[in-house]
């Protein structure tokens, strides 16, 4: 007779423990890049609403900065590195795609064995890797989750592309993800769109690189098609995202978008119709848009410019190359 | 329910007035977006989604980089209606 299995149950609820930061050394102002692309200071701020953005060092690579990130939200945590059973890292722009950044990362914050994998959703990946460390605990496969987004995509910009190299900039945000007594982690709505594939991503491959065919590949994107996108589709997906969290609008503390573009955040805003009471992230004026980083760099400053927003509600969303969204409802540590 | 020419023109300046502050005054048939009006792509296209929902016609994202002036907008806008 075959023996019944064993098979895992988590705890109920999970929540965001504490944030960590991580952002590039050099702060770089628009009259740095101007040249190249034959552009002002004011016209990238009246595009983009970017002053600056931080860019790494050249030594310094998107693993240092998610190791940095990493640590710093688990030691505002409180949990042993040791009960870290998985790390999940968000990444589109480690130049080496294997072994992955997670692996290295878990041993170097003192989480070795943890189970660690990549992930890669761009600038949806930090909304991709909660869900994945929600249901990981939620289902018994993990007790303690560290995800973290990292970029450093300074590596993969061409300093002559109007359409997006200019905004981007390097960091590294993390969360640590555990079990609670409360709901801490909303429904996500999460999904893709791969139709819309030429929107934005990578203009060409390693292949056509290593054979000589097409200088290194860099990020590109059609600027008005992914304005539309991220704003009037994206706002389907965030009031979604409150809905299945049973909350309106008025019960947010904060609402932190992906941090891709000033012009999409004010317009999210507008189209979203939230109360002047929600304290918006706007973290992109100086960090510029750093990917899979974005949300959680953006929300740990909030957290300490607004300390006062902890233990409110924030709807986050990310959206970007695949195409591909994520959007949920956290209580903020 | 059909729009006259003068009637999206009309509608057309509303919308880019709430977009840009440009006075409605200055918004004519023969202006280009970009060269007279000086509106950026990302305020192109905030006016192209009010304008699919004022006027009830769908503008595909393909379809407005040949908007080049007012006057384009209006046909598109007259010739797509439902």
């Amino acid at each position: 007779m075959t023996r019944t299995l064993i098979q895992p149950t988590g705890p109920a609820h999970t929540r965001i423990y504490a944030y960590g930061a991580a952002r590039g050394e050099v702060a770089v102002p628009n009259d740095d890049l101007i040249g190249p692309i034959d552009s002002s200071d004011e016209w990238i701020r009246q595009r983009t609403g970017i002053v600056t953005r931080v860019r790494a060092l050249e030594q310094t690579t998107a693993i240092d900065l998610a190791t940095d990130a990493a640590a710093e939200a688990i030691a505002r945590s409180g949990v042993d590195p040791q009960q870290i059973d998985a790390v999940i890292v968000a990444t589109i722009s480690n130049p080496k795609q294997t072994p992955s950044v997670s692996a290295i990362v878990a041993d170097r914050i003192g989480s070795n064995p943890a189970a660690a994998f990549d992930l890669n959703a761009a600038c949806a990946g930090f909304a991709y890797g909660v869900t994945q460390a929600d249901a990981l605990i939620r289902a018994g496969a993990a007790h303690y989750v560290v995800v973290v987004g990292a970029e450093k995509l300074s590596d993969v910009v061409d300093p002559a592309d109007r359409s997006i190299s200019f905004l981007l900039g390097d960091g590294a945000g993390a969360v640590v993800i555990g079990p609670s007594d409360t709901p801490g982690i909303g429904p996500t709505v999460w999904g893709s769109d791969g139709s819309k594939a030429d929107a934005v991503g990578m203009n060409y491959t390693l292949n056509e690189f290593r054979y000589g065919t097409a200088p290194w590949p860099t990020l590109r994107q059609e600027g008005p098609t992914v304005f539309r996108w991220a704003v009037w589709e994206m706002v389907k997906v965030a009031r979604q995202a409150l809905e299945a969290a049973g909350v309106e609008a008025a019960d947010l503390a904060a609402f932190v978008p992906h941090q891709a573009n000033m012009r999409i955040i004010d317009e999210f805003a507008k189209q979203l119709k939230l109360p002047d009471t929600v304290v918006i992230g706007r973290d992109i004026e100086t960090t510029g848009n750093t990917s899979a980083a974005s949300i959680p760099l953006a929300t740990h400053r909030l957290l300490q410019e607004h300390p006062e927003l902890s233990g409110g509600l924030a709807l986050q969303i990310g959206f970007g190359a695949g195409l591909v969204f994520g959007a949920q409802v956290v209580v903020l540590p | 329910m059909a729009f006259s020419n003068d009637e999206v023109l009309a509608g057309l300046a509303e919308l880019i007035t709430d977009e840009t502050g440009i006075s409605a005054d200055e918004v004519a048939l023969e202006k280009s977006f970009t060269d007279d009006l000086d509106i950026d792509s990302i305020s192109m296209m905030t006016i192209v989604v009010n304008a699919e929902e004022k006027f009830g016609v769908t503008i595909p994202d393909d379809e407005v980089k040949n908007l080049k002036t007012v006057g384009d907008a209006v046909t598109f806008i007259t010739s797509n209606q439902a």
